[in-house]
């Protein structure tokens, strides 16, 4: 292989922070990157990113952790920009006109320059660094908004008002967000330069939108979460009908294959399978939506939703400390997932006293008033991380819910290490149903695939 | 077949097929390391317009896989003719059994399938087998031998191999999701919407007629739309039959009377036609 030196360290190293990102690369792969590299040359940044995101990369939802990957090991640049210490102003300044300009690689350097200037802390050796947080702080680049939309409109020489610039603001919001994107990326460079990059890529660069904690997930990545229900739910539903071909080829059914066996002497030639009943299993969901696991109830309501036609009857409750039905705010809502939990914040009741999530109230009122929406063909969800603020978490209750339901299962968001510390009541509910750990979308959707009746 | 990425942009752009960086350099290595190419993305950004124009640069045979639900092997690989083998039969009584045996199962009564077409022969052949995600599971496992060493095996017969190698493409909508044994044989090509710049070509190139600022302005438009989180964003076969409407329109500039009457074009729900309204202002439909 007639590479240069150092870069095959450097793609094996870039295959190693994908693997611990969860993205799955082979020896194979590997290879062709390298005879990718070797194809493509080294002269053009962007043509080696897409000739080695084209070799290494399988699906679609790896490029968010690739790019910022590549950023790392195959820099822009090395060092400082090298042209002084910028001042701030003159920087919004020229910042002002490359976005009115729209000139990518203009941004780009600009970015480069502020990180350079106004991104640095620390003065010993250890503790210094780069902030993108601290420079996009004192850069404030969405203040320009307005000098931009000016430095636009003169651009086009001032004509008459024109129908697309009414979406004039939108497009310079999304460039705005673009040049925070290459300050990020500018920070981790600089720093990668201090410190060992393999631990930065691994720990810097973001994980993909399944592998996030519900609780920790911003809220683009819930955005992107929600999104990405439709999807999952089609390849569960998918999984869902596998299982349930599997299932269908049942057991043995002991009087009909000896009935059979009596045409041939009492030997039993031919066995006779039981046929199963198609029926189709009832969900019941309790979920609590109080801001602390909302992202995680949202994301869950939406995925079984769109399972509904694997379903006979789904049911959605939600609670905070009172409970009711939210069914039917699930059903017309499908189009716009996005205002999910503010409608069902104004159109349902869920809170009584205090706006402080209480998991024995809202269960005891379920039992109560929707008991019957329980019976022996019933599978429960509970979905919470079962913290009653020091109020009573009323067992009775959940006892009598999990003797009428076939099953229940409890998918708690918070890790299994912080079960039963503070006020959760984690171990005291796990002791009656099943309760199961659901940090990320990939965790639930590999229990949803296991645990979902068929 | 190619020497640079540039020669690909620049040859697939006389085809009438205007490249983005990504796609040119995908085509450019699944050439050059001899490999399959998987194209996913939304469905109108020109997966398979992208197979056929790669075929007419390569001055090569287009065959084509349509993959369907139940699509299987007597459809996808060969078939051997059944009554040709029982009209041969007939026609030779007083042969022994072996020689009836050996004839009747030689290349003569083979009917080759695409996957079969495209390994056999030694003209350029580009294979294009189309949404990759609508046949079943089983069908991706007669594809691996296909796509790894470009052979197939017939009981019969023996192996074919590939004496020249096609080109291969698989597109997919990911309406499934394809093993990952298939996934690891090919290079991946995601082809999202295209950016301002080469939206604006493209229309440029495939609706000559429109004004400078009309073709600025429709790009615009359809790009703050697939900001929006609609059902079906608009893709780039929208774009140009947009443009194409408002020439056949006669509209110089776009106003709202124009966009509202047109915005059917573009958006295929009544929902999204709502909502986009809102957000472009547009006064109640």
């Amino acid at each position: 292989m007639t590479t240069p030196a150092g870069v095959p360290e450097r793609l094996t190293g870039l295959v190693g922070a994908l693997r611990a990102h969860g993205v799955r690369v082979g020896t194979g792969e590997t290879v062709d990157a390298a005879r990718a590299v070797e194809a493509l040359g080294l002269a053009d940044r962007e043509l080696l990113r897409e000739g080695l995101a084209a070799t290494l990369l399988h699906g679609t939802g790896h490029r968010t952790v690739f790019d910022p990957v590549f950023d790392l090991y195959f820099p822009r640049g090395i060092g400082a920009p090298g042209t002084g210490a910028a001042d701030r102003e003159e920087l919004r300044d020229r910042l002002a006109e490359a976005l009115a300009a729209d000139d990518r690689a203009l941004m780009a350097r600009l970015a480069a320059e502020a990180v350079d200037g106004l991104g640095g802390y620390g003065s010993s050796p250890d503790s210094d660094g780069w902030s993108a947080y601290q420079t996009l702080d004192r850069l404030r680049p969405q203040t320009l908004l307005a000098r931009v939309r000016t430095g636009v409109r003169e651009r086009n020489g001032g004509g008459g008002p024109e129908f697309a610039d009414r979406l004039l603001d939108d497009e310079i919001r999304r460039r705005i967000e673009a040049f925070r994107a290459m300050v990020g990326s500018e920070a981790r460079r600089r720093v990668a330069e201090r410190r060992d990059r393999d631990m930065l890529a691994r720990r810097a660069v973001r994980p993909t939108a399944d592998r996030v904690d519900f609780l920790f997930a911003g809220r683009d990545q819930l955005a992107e979460l929600r999104r990405a229900a439709q999807p999952l739910a089609r390849k569960l539903a998918t999984r869902l009908a596998a299982r349930r071909r599997r299932a269908a080829r049942g057991t043995i059914d002991l009087r009909r294959t000896l009935r059979g066996s009596l045409s041939t002497g009492g030997v039993p030639m031919r066995p006779v399978l039981r046929r199963r009943r198609p029926v189709r299993p009832e969900l019941v969901l309790l979920c609590d939506v109080s801001g602390s696991v909302s992202g995680f109830s949202d994301f869950t309501m939406l995925l079984v939703q769109a399972l509904h036609d694997q379903f006979s009857k789904v049911r959605v409750f939600a609670f905070v400390n009172r409970i009711d039905e939210v069914t039917a705010l699930l059903d017309h809502g499908t189009a716009d997932p996005e205002g999910l939990s503010a409608r069902i914040g104004a159109e349902a009741t869920l809170t009584g006293w205090h706006g402080s999530s209480d998991y024995g109230v809202a269960l005891g009122e379920f039992a109560e008033r929707y008991g019957d929406a329980v019976g022996p063909r019933t599978t429960v969800f509970v979905l919470g991380d079962a913290r009653t603020n020091q109020s009573d978490p009323n067992l009775p209750a959940v006892r009598r819910i999990a003797e009428r339901a076939r099953r229940v299962y409890w998918l708690n968001p918070e890790q299994r290490s912080q079960w039963g510390t503070g006020d959760s009541a984690a171990p005291a509910y796990a002791e009656l149903v099943e309760m199961h750990e659901c940090r990320t979308a990939r965790q639930l959707s590999g229990l949803v695939g296991r645990l979902l009746p068929v | 077949m190619f020497s640079s990425v540039d020669d690909v942009s620049a040859r697939l752009a006389e085809t009438g097929y205007l490249a983005s960086p990504a796609v040119a350099t995908t085509v450019f290595l699944a050439d050059r390391l001899g490999k399959p190419l998987l194209v996913e993305g939304p469905a109108g950004v020109g997966k398979t317009e992208l197979a056929k124009a790669v075929a007419q640069v390569a001055d090569a045979r287009l065959v084509r896989l349509q993959c369907y639900e139940g699509v299987d092997e007597s459809r996808a690989l060969y078939e051997w003719n059944h009554a040709k083998q029982l009209l041969r039969i007939s026609a030779g009584r007083d042969e022994s059994w072996d020689e009836a045996r050996t004839d009747i199962f030689s290349e003569e009564f083979l009917l080759p399938r695409p996957l079969l077409t495209a390994i056999r022969g030694d003209d350029p052949k580009v294979l294009l087998i189309d949404e990759t995600d609508k046949a079943d599971v089983e069908v991706e496992g007669l594809l691996l031998e296909v796509l790894s060493d470009f052979q197939v095996t017939v009981p019969e017969l023996g192996t074919v191999t590939a004496t020249r190698r096609p080109f291969v493409v698989l597109t997919s909508n990911a309406s499934r999701e394809l093993s990952e044994a298939l996934r690891r044989r090919c290079l991946f090509l995601h082809i999202g919407f295209p950016e301002e710049e080469l939206e604006r070509r493209i229309v440029r190139l495939k609706v000559p007629g429109l004004s400078e600022a009309l073709t600025e302005s429709v790009v615009r438009v359809i790009g703050a739309l697939r900001a929006m989180d609609l059902r079906k964003v608009p893709s780039v076969a929208e774009t140009i039959d947009w443009a194409r409407t408002l020439l056949a329109l006669g509209a110089d500039t776009l106003d709202e009377t124009v966009v509202r009457d047109s915005l059917g074009v573009i958006l295929k729900h009544q929902d999204d036609i709502q909502k986009a309204a809102a957000k472009l202002d547009l006064d109640a439909l």
